[in-house]
């Protein structure tokens, strides 16, 4: 896999010296005369973007994609997804392929900067975890001091893993596997004792065991993985817009506004935040470049973050709010003031 | 059937056969006894696992209980895995195109069809398959090909590929043998450029690398990027088994062609080419097949073909402790494809033999 790192390293490099700076507004205008967002998605993760037996493709990011879609165009059907690897996602949005990329990507600083991407926020906050079986007793990471860990080569779970012994002083036996679905069947099996990856990840593998009750998800998150939305470097505009319809989701929930009662509160609502954002009082839409009611599609069309998270993440992967959660219910989450 | 051989009596039959070839010694009869015993064993555990104790519904739930395998996995995916996300409503179409390209594949391939009218035909049907897979005309909805995926998606990187790398894999030997250095290096350096990288990694270069030396605001589509990596990358081994084809044929063909006084293209089209084409057919459709089963690394570069989409298949959660039962399938799909063609050119060959037997 080396060779493959150092031509990723060298696209990487020659993204930077290519990356022009594109007008400020050409995106969105691009986007109106084709009349559909182009989306780079992942080739298929449950629960973020994955096609489902129908062919249909299904996921929270793939939901963002719709949202955008929503806010420009005033219709969610309007976009076209193309499934990226991760080798090939950064210069799909360099080489003007994609409009945006909701392809759960870590934000780091060098890709915000290097590599030419701008990072507008974050729509899943995912870190590594463990899974023990339950039989064994253990409740916290820090009683897995000598535990055999089935892991996959070569991935920053490795090296997560690594430190995390290291800075605590454990030891640990690594049991490495290949593949993840192997890795997972093995840690079934009884071969290893822990299995580590990202939470999400092991949220929806627990799912397949034939009794998901043997085994829990230990509360310890030992990496931080914000995954979120990047467009190119260079439209002010675009990345404004795809930054507000997020947050226009999660304002959405916080104050309790659904798809299904948004036309009612639109009318009857007398709080002023409210009207601003589903344009009963006018200025936001205007200042983003786009209709009045690009809130009140997003939200009446696709819905709120709580919503989507619950369609997707919740129902296929069963995994809870967290981090996830709104600010005012101890997650993450905080949108900005749409003033 | 004048040349009836006579056994004696006794010596004719499947006991006979048995007794002579399994149980002959002592050792023999050992190692029979132990084969067979294993073979039953084996049998049983396979028709255990994958029919009595099987279960062929789409029901995760009643998989998960059952001891045998989950076919209930291809009833609920068979679709995604065949054809990508191609719009459910439509998916006759990728169906019917199959079909034709298949078909057509099986014309080409059988000799009495061997005519200059096949070329027309080639056209003609790739205008029309091109019409059905995209459609926007003739009241049919436009799909673009970015939906396209599984069986349809390989059949079409691989069939288009070898086709269209056929001619260029001709002028390419010739250019290899040319007289003229210029073309001559130029084909060696295309070549051994090509032969000594894997096929995986022009992928790369076309999915990756290539877009960035486009002009501002020009992208060219992923799918016609890889299937031009695989029809160069395709030529270059094509070059190499046509080469194998004239080097094969007597020098006194080529001198008997110019001491008749035809010209260069003339000697190729009517003395060499057909001879030599006859020679290499065989490492022709072996040439094919591992083309056919290579596309199955478009996956890299995000492009779903059969395998991808089985990949695809088994990441849904309720599903995703069933991969043997997905990977069977696809495997099962393949094995169609390239035994058929393995089978066509052992007809071949012997059939061209014939010939030569007098």
């Amino acid at each position: 896999m080396k060779s493959l790192k150092l031509i990723v390293g060298g696209v990487i490099a020659a993204t930077a010296a290519l990356s022009t700076v594109a007008m400020a507004g050409d995106t969105v205008d691009s986007i109106k005369k084709k009349g559909y967002v182009q989306c780079g998605v992942n080739t298929a993760l449950t629960g973020f973007s994955a096609p489902t037996s129908e062919g249909k493709w299904e996921g929270l990011d793939v939901e963002l994609c719709q949202a955008i879609a929503a806010a420009i165009l005033g219709d969610k059907t309007k976009t076209k997804y193309t499934p990226l690897t991760a080798a090939q996602r950064f210069t799909a949005l360099q080489s003007k392929e994609v409009d945006v990329l909701t392809r759960n990507t870590t934000w780091t600083l060098s890709r915000d900067t290097k590599v030419g991407l701008n990072f507008v926020g974050v729509n899943f906050y995912d870190g590594q975890g463990f899974m023990v079986a339950k039989e064994s007793g253990i409740d916290s990471a820090e009683g897995l001091d000598g535990a055999t860990v089935c892991i996959e080569p070569g991935t920053t779970t490795e090296l997560n893993l690594a430190d995390y012994f290291r800075s605590k002083g454990m030891s640990f036996e690594p049991v490495v596997i290949e593949s993840a679905t192997e890795a997972v069947q093995t840690f079934f099996s009884g071969r290893c004792d822990v299995y580590t990856t990202d939470a999400s990840g092991l949220a929806s593998y627990r799912q397949t065991a034939s009794n998901p009750d043997d085994f829990v998800v230990l509360p310890d998150i030992i990496s931080k993985e914000p995954l979120g939305p990047a467009v190119r470097h260079g439209d002010e505009q675009f990345a404004d817009i795809v930054r507000w319809t997020h947050i226009a989701m999660l304002e959405a929930e916080e104050k309790g506004i659904t798809s299904a009662n948004v036309d009612a509160v639109r009318k009857d609502s007398k709080d002023p935040s409210i009207q601003r954002m589903l344009g009963t009082t006018e200025g936001m839409g205007e200042a983003l470049g786009l209709s009045e009611d690009w809130a009140y599609n997003i939200i009446k069309q696709v819905g709120n973050y709580g919503e989507s998270y619950d369609r997707n993440v919740k129902a296929k992967l069963g995994l809870e709010r967290g981090l996830n959660a709104l600010w005012t219910n101890g997650g993450l989450m905080y949108p900005a003031p749409i003033r | 059937m004048n040349n009836v051989t006579m056994k004696p009596p006794g010596q004719s039959g499947a006991l006979y056969w048995i007794r002579e070839n399994l149980f002959s010694s002592k050792l023999n009869t050992v190692i029979s006894a132990i084969c067979i015993y294993l073979l039953v064993k084996f049998t049983i555990a396979v028709v255990d696992w994958g029919i009595l104790n099987a279960v062929f519904a789409a029901d995760s739930t009643a998989c998960k209980a059952a001891s045998g395998a989950c076919w209930g996995i291809i009833s609920e995916k068979y679709q995604l895995i065949v054809f990508g996300t191609y719009p459910r409503d439509e998916q006759w179409r990728p169906l019917v195109a199959m079909v034709w390209f298949v078909g057509l594949i099986g014309c080409s391939l059988h000799r009495s069809f061997w005519k200059l009218w096949l070329i027309p035909l080639w056209t003609g049907s790739l205008i029309g398959l091109g019409v059905l897979m995209w459609g926007g005309v003739l009241g049919l909805s436009y799909v673009e090909n970015t939906q396209w995926g599984g069986l349809p998606l390989t059949l079409l990187l691989a069939v288009v590929g070898t086709v269209a790398a056929f001619p260029l894999g001709i002028l390419l030997a010739l250019g290899r043998q040319s007289e003229l250095p210029l073309i001559r290096i130029w084909c060696v350096a295309f070549i051994e450029l090509v032969r000594g990288v894997p096929l995986i990694s022009v992928l790369f270069m076309a999915s990756v690398m290539f877009p960035l030396f486009l002009p501002e605001g020009v992208t060219i589509d992923k799918l016609l990027r890889a299937q031009v990596g695989i029809i160069l990358f395709t030529a270059a081994y094509l070059a190499e088994v046509f080469r194998g084809g004239l080097q094969a044929l007597p020098k006194g063909q080529y001198e008997a062609a110019s001491a008749m006084g035809l010209t260069y293209w003339q000697t190729m089209r009517v003395v060499i080419m057909p001879q030599a084409l006859r020679i290499v057919i065989p490492p022709t459709v072996n040439s094919f097949i591992s083309t056919f089963k290579d596309t199955s690394l478009v996956l890299i570069i995000g492009l779903f073909d059969l395998l991808a989409t089985a990949k695809v298949a088994i990441t849904d959660p309720s599903w995703r402790a069933f991969y043997v039962e997905a990977y069977i399938f696809v495997a099962a799909i393949y094995f169609v494809f390239c035994y058929s063609m393995a089978s066509y050119a052992n007809n071949l060959e012997t059939d061209l033999r014939k010939g030569e037997q007098h």
